[in-house]
């Protein structure tokens, strides 16, 4: 099985890898790119936890192959922080402690700031049937909701 | 001098200025940035990738394993199986222990671990797999508990016999243990009552459901040191476990935690760690296993499915006079699944006169279960809370005022035999009883349902280490594990004692090698016990800083005093001086006198019982059966809430995982004994979208065994919640479900069996 | 495994009818990597769709839409036109998974892993759609209710590919719903899964309805019975109550994991009722 070689964008910076083509996003993000950021809660696209963008579009890395990422930009949970300054999303879940044990985190807070790109406004309602794709079982989901808000509410602000 | 056991310090009166704000916790930059390490994110230099083979067969005799083809194949370093693994006696329990991590005469269960495989990649590692020949002979299997204990049920282990039962025969059983907890007379208890109510009761086998599935590095060295990376609830245990199983000296085997990606109880006990290990040692090098979500469904430690028998008796004023309970657990193929706290806990929030319960735990073709939050006890008090409900509505009383008036008070001697010093269980019944939810108007169409739960609370072995750095900076080094953020409780704690800012302490999970043994993260213990030692080592570098002031100054020890964060003569009989701060003195002293630091390892006592009561407003669509969950309070005692925020964290995170257990979280079994929904999209655990905001209701009557007077939180918030939400549907559709979960399904089965009735 | 990314249909279909082995098509890849992933399939060669045109662009001719066979789910519901044409559609399509799910998923992919269940496949049935069809022995049409012959088994030979899907343009007074009972809110496999399209005539009496079921059958069913039921009545109680019995009668579902075969047939009628008020809603808006 002949390795693949990929040249692709990760939170702005160029990455060349080699890969297997079975091998998913998620797999080569963490084992060869060694950006661990991006949990792997199930395989299947069940739980939200590898969470990150592609080409802007929100999806779950472990059902994207590694080799269909050639010229495409990937966003992950490293390149929400601009260097010490950190997005309203994350300093709004620690001030509203949004997070137990942190492992659903970086999906969660991938897919809310894909959330509030798209709709600055959302209602609880919506909040919640976009996060859906995100399983916590730790918080009861209640202070990740009132956490995007806030950061919702904040960036509206501007 | 008194321990901080024999007298905590506990002031009601004392003016709290950490404890109980809401700081933001030092472990959350790192978990929200992705800069956090879990058990999957660590890696070694030369580290090999290992899969595990697992039994297909929920029973079957294992006659022999062939990894000749594995061994061949380019890229394997390793290949185990029982053969690799001390030999220990069946039926002992490092003889279970060893048989759950890698099977030996049997597979006892669809997952269960055979072989092993470390290899350069994950790839190879898997198609390595593929090349192990096992030969099996299936035999006859059994899930259900009750199945398994008929006679003629196929029977899981010839030696196996009934502890705690005189009278069964010597003969071989499924049935590990009966315990019987009785007091008084049930029997004139019945006499007594006015209303008596009887139902049977039975639930699913669930998960705990953390999101992280299982993941390890292990290193075994040539000269037997073994350095092990994972992510535990219970490093302690592990090591010692793994030091008993695999014959090497604990002090050989060092554990560090890694960050926990939720553990509930299931991570208490270890899965793929020993075969890490043991292919570590045979391949020489490091080896990686992270376990599938397939895998954790299949080979972890799930929790124990029940059938209960429950009857209880009152007057038509409301007391009870008589409870009794008849409770079948299933603890997968060897025991241990903690049966024994349902007994203790069932009934224990009231004071009964009256009580008598016989429980059996008994083995069954599935995973060895584990500990959920509160083992073994939601699921009986969804039976108990529910015959509860049932006898008010009988006569007629409040369900709340019912509760109220059989509540277990100060002083209260419980069915285990202890005796209860300050509890908030009637000032939780009485804030629920006046709380927001309780007191609207239900809506239309809407049931609503209460229930109250108890939960022991645990002290427990605890060691910890507290180091001032010259700049008078804090480092605490704690080994009970932090499970979802206590150590932003336990360095708030520190900062009260010392009266600095808590941004000058730091905590960190240290590894096995430098602590003392600390008790597993488990019966909600650790910002009680982690406290406890916290808080007495502050006092000892305290006691420290003031003996060297004292040497500065050339005035006898008890002449000097810390006050405000300040290190002061006591009076202006002692001397005119300047007084320290802490970092003055550790300035000066650090370099002639040595570190301040102090040490606190002890078996914490005094752990105080947390009670709750919960409600819950649902809607249940009777054209489908499906039920919406459209509000929910929890009130909880918890003593002393160091961190607000964390605290209500915990309420709402244990309210929404009884939420899933309730309506749709079940083990299903095929005819074939396999596991059919070993994934996320077919074991139903609640998203976002399925419940509504949790309020919380924070009752505070302190403990005074705890310098803070806190209480454990962690379990509480489970006990009453399937009992909460069936008491609501039971009041939307007019019959009280009696099978978890209550899906759609049944549900509607229930609303025609009722309409077919009228 | 081998990974092939072709930019043409021809391309797309040579390769496929030159495999070796098993060879899977990907669009979205959100039902085929799992496949792979949990060793339940193992191809020879994977052709990813996704760089050709025609598959991924949606256009419109009087009132007619052509949709591409890769246009991911998200995509879709944020085309304006195609949302307030067939809402019905749209909900099907964004009942699927999550949103990450949707921002992958087709229309075709989730045709053609022909599992009984799937939730784009009852409306689209209903709408009455067309799939465009290339393969080695030249194009061709297939109403969409032809093209699933059992679960995970569809009627397309070696080498045919799903290019587009078009729908008719939609008459006055016509309106489409999709509804489906699953226990959660979200991310579950329908238990039932009900598709109605239907269209009234100035007076409000339906002259033309589809009535498709998933998740009770092998396959996704187009029930004329129960579209009989609704024509040339007001769906009325009556109509209603007579096209829930033909749902439950053409019912033929197992007892799994998401449901027995006795809930499935009860709650068939009781969510193509609702899924036909919502519709019939929706007709008397046009």
């Amino acid at each position: 099985m002949a390795k693949v070689h990929v040249t692709t964008t990760v939170n702005g910076d160029e990455y060349e890898f080699l890969c297997e083509p079975q091998q998913t996003l998620v797999d080569v993000l963490r084992n060869e790119l060694e950006l661990t950021g991006t949990k792997e809660g199930c395989s299947t696209g069940d739980c939200g936890a590898c969470s990150v963008t592609l080409d802007g579009r929100l999806v779950c890395s472990c059902l994207v192959l590694a080799v269909e990422c050639e010229g495409k930009e990937i966003n992950t949970i490293e390149g929400m922080a601009q260097g010490e300054q950190l997005h309203p999303l994350q300093r709004n879940f620690l001030e509203i402690n949004g997070l137990q044990c942190g492992i659903c985190t970086p999906g969660i807070l991938v897919a809310a700031k894909s959330l509030l790109e798209k709709n600055p406004d959302p209602t609880e309602t919506e909040i919640r049937y976009w996060l859906a794709g995100n399983l916590c079982r730790c918080t009861g989901y209640d202070k990740i909701i009132r956490s995007v808000q806030a950061a919702a509410a904040e960036m509206r602000k501007g | 001098m008194a321990t901080i056991l024999e007298e905590s310090g506990f002031n009601p009166e004392k003016e709290l200025k950490i404890v109980g704000t809401n700081p933001v916790k030092h472990d959350g930059l790192d978990k929200v940035t992705g800069r956090a390490n879990f058990g999957a994110d660590f890696f070694l230099p030369g580290m090999l990738y290992g899969k595990v083979l697992r039994s297909p067969h929920a029973h079957a005799n294992i006659k022999s394993i062939d990894t000749s083809k594995a061994e061949a194949l380019p890229g394997v370093k390793a290949v185990i199986t029982r053969d690799d693994l001390p030999d220990i006696p069946a039926g002992t329990p490092g003889g279970d222990m060893t048989r759950n991590a890698l099977a030996r005469e049997k597979a006892l269960y669809d997952g269960h671990p055979v072989a092993a495989v470390a290899a350069t990649s994950e790839a190879i590692a898997k198609r390595a797999l593929k090349l192990i020949e096992v030969d099996y002979e299936v035999l006859p299997h059994v899930i259900d508990p009750r199945e398994a204990m008929q006679p003629g049920a196929p029977i899981l282990h010839d030696y196996m016999r009934t502890n705690g039962d005189p009278d069964a025969p010597d003969e071989p059983t499924n049935v590990t243990e009966k315990m019987v907890v009785e007091t008084g007379d049930v029997g004139s208890g019945f006499d007594a009552a006015d209303e008596v109510i009887e139902m049977e009761f039975d639930s699913k086998p669930m998960h705990q459901g953390y999101i992280e599935p299982q993941g390890c590095v292990a290193n075994y060295s040539e000269d037997g040191q073994i350095d092990l990376w994972c992510c535990t609830q219970a490093p302690f245990v592990y090591r010692d476990r793994l030091s008993g199983m695999l014959k090497v000296d604990a002090a050989k085997i060092n554990v560090q935690q890694s960050e926990l990606g939720g553990g509930f109880g299931g991570k208490t006990g270890f899965y793929a760690e020993p075969l890490a290990i043991v292919l570590s040692k045979k391949a020489s090098r490091p080896v990686k296993i992270v376990l599938t979500r397939n895998e954790v469904f299949r080979g972890t430690g799930p929790v124990s499915g029940t059938w209960s028998r429950i009857k209880m008796g009152c007057t038509k004023d409301g007391r009870i006079t008589a409870a009794e309970a008849e409770l079948v657990f299933q603890s997968g193929p060897y025991t241990g699944s903690m049966y024994f706290n349902a007994p203790n806990a069932m009934f224990t929030r009231y004071d009964l006169e009256n009580i008598h319960v016989t429980a059996f735990e008994v083995v069954s073709n599935r995973p060895k279960v584990n500990s959920f939050r509160a083992p073994c006890v939601p699921q009986i008090v969804f039976g108990v809370e529910g015959v509860i409900d049932l006898l008010a509505k009988k006569i007629g009383m409040d369900p709340i005022d019912f509760r109220l008036k059989n509540a277990a008070k100060e002083g209260h001697t419980t069915i285990y035999g202890d005796t209860w010093g300050p509890i908030g269980f009637i000032e939780t019944l009485e804030a629920a009883k006046t709380c927001d939810h309780y007191t609207s108007p239900k809506g239309d169409g809407v049931g609503r349902g209460i229930a109250a739960g108890f939960w022991f609370n645990r002290g427990g072995e605890t060691s910890a280490t507290l180091q001032l750095a010259p700049d008078g900076t804090v480092t605490i080094a704690i080994g009970t594990a932090d499970v979802a953020g206590s150590r932003i409780s336990i360095a708030m704690m520190a900062a009260e004692e010392l009266q600095i800012p808590v941004d000058k302490v730091r905590v960190h999970m240290a590894d096995t090698n430098s602590l003392g043994f600390n008790r597993v993260t488990a019966g909600s213990r650790t910002t009680y016990s982690v406290g406890m030692v916290v808080v007495d080592s502050s006092r000892q570098v305290i006691k420290e800083l003031c003996r060297r002031a004292a040497g500065i100054w050339d005035v006898p020890e008890d002449g000097v005093v810390f006050e405000e964060g300040e290190i002061r003569p006591a009076s202006s009989n002692v001397g005119d001086f300047e007084p320290m701060s802490i970092s003055d003195i550790c300035k000066k002293t650090t370099m002639s006198h040595g570190p301040i630091c102090a040490r606190s390892d002890m078996n914490v006592t005094g752990a105080g019982p947390g009670f709750g009561l919960h409600i819950s407003d649902v809607k249940v669509d009777e054209g489908t059966g499906r039920v919406d969950v459209l509000r929910y309070t929890v009130v909880e005692d918890a003593g002393k809430a160091i961190h607000p925020q964390q605290v209500e964290g915990q309420y709402q995170g244990g309210a929404v995982q009884g939420i899933g257990w309730a309506l749709n979280e079940e083990y299903v079994y095929g005819e074939d004994g396999r596991l059919q929904n070993a994934g996320f999209l077919d074991y139903r655990m609640p998203v976002a979208s399925d419940v509504p905001m949790i309020d919380t209701v924070i009752v505070e009557v302190p403990n005074p065994k705890h310098p803070f007077g806190l209480r454990g939180v962690g379990e509480v918030p489970v006990t009453p919640t399937m009992a909460c939400v069936g008491n609501a549907i039971g009041d939307a559709i007019g019959v009280r479900p009696t099978s978890l979960p209550m899906s759609p399904p049944k549900i509607l089965e229930i609303i025609e069996q009722r309409d077919a009735g009228k | 495994m081998r990974y092939e990314a072709p930019t043409s249909l021809d391309a797309a279909v040579s390769l496929l009818a030159g495999a070796d082995g098993q060879a899977k098509i990907m669009a979205g890849g959100t039902d085929v990597l799992v496949l792979i992933h949990s060793d339940v399939i193992e191809p020879e060669l994977v052709v990813d769709i996704k760089n050709i045109p025609e598959v991924t662009q949606i256009s419109e001719s009087g009132g007619a839409y052509t949709v591409g066979a890769s246009v991911p789910a998200a995509v879709l519901c944020e085309h304006e036109g195609f949302c307030s044409t067939w809402p019905g559609v749209i909900e099907g399509l964004s009942l699927i998974g999550s949103t990450q799910i949707q921002g992958r998923a087709t229309l075709a992919g989730n045709l053609c892993n022909a599992s009984p269940a799937a939730d784009s496949v009852p409306a689209v049935i209903a709408a009455g759609a067309i799939a465009n069809i290339v393969g080695p022995n030249g194009n061709r049409e297939a109403a969409v209710e032809e093209i699933v012959t059992g679960p995970g088994k569809t009627s397309l030979a070696n080498g045919e590919i799903i290019v587009s899907f078009s729908f008719p343009a939609k008459p006055a007074h016509s309106g489409d719903c999709y509804l489906r009972l699953t226990p959660r809110t979200e991310m579950d496999i329908a238990v039932v899964g009900a598709g109605v399209n239907l269209t009234l005539d100035d007076g409000g009496t339906c002259t033309a309805a589809r009535v498709s079921l998933g998740a009770v059958a092998p396959t996704p069913l187009l029930v004329a019975d129960a579209a009989a039921a609704l024509v040339s009545t007001k769906v009325d109680d009556a109509a209603l109550d007579a096209m829930g019995k033909a749902c439950s009668a053409a019912c033929n579902p197992i007892s799994d994991k998401r449901g027995t075969k006795e809930y499935r047939i009860k709650t068939a009628a009781v969510m193509a009722r609702r899924a036909a008020e919502k519709a019939l809603e929706r007709a008397k808006a046009n």
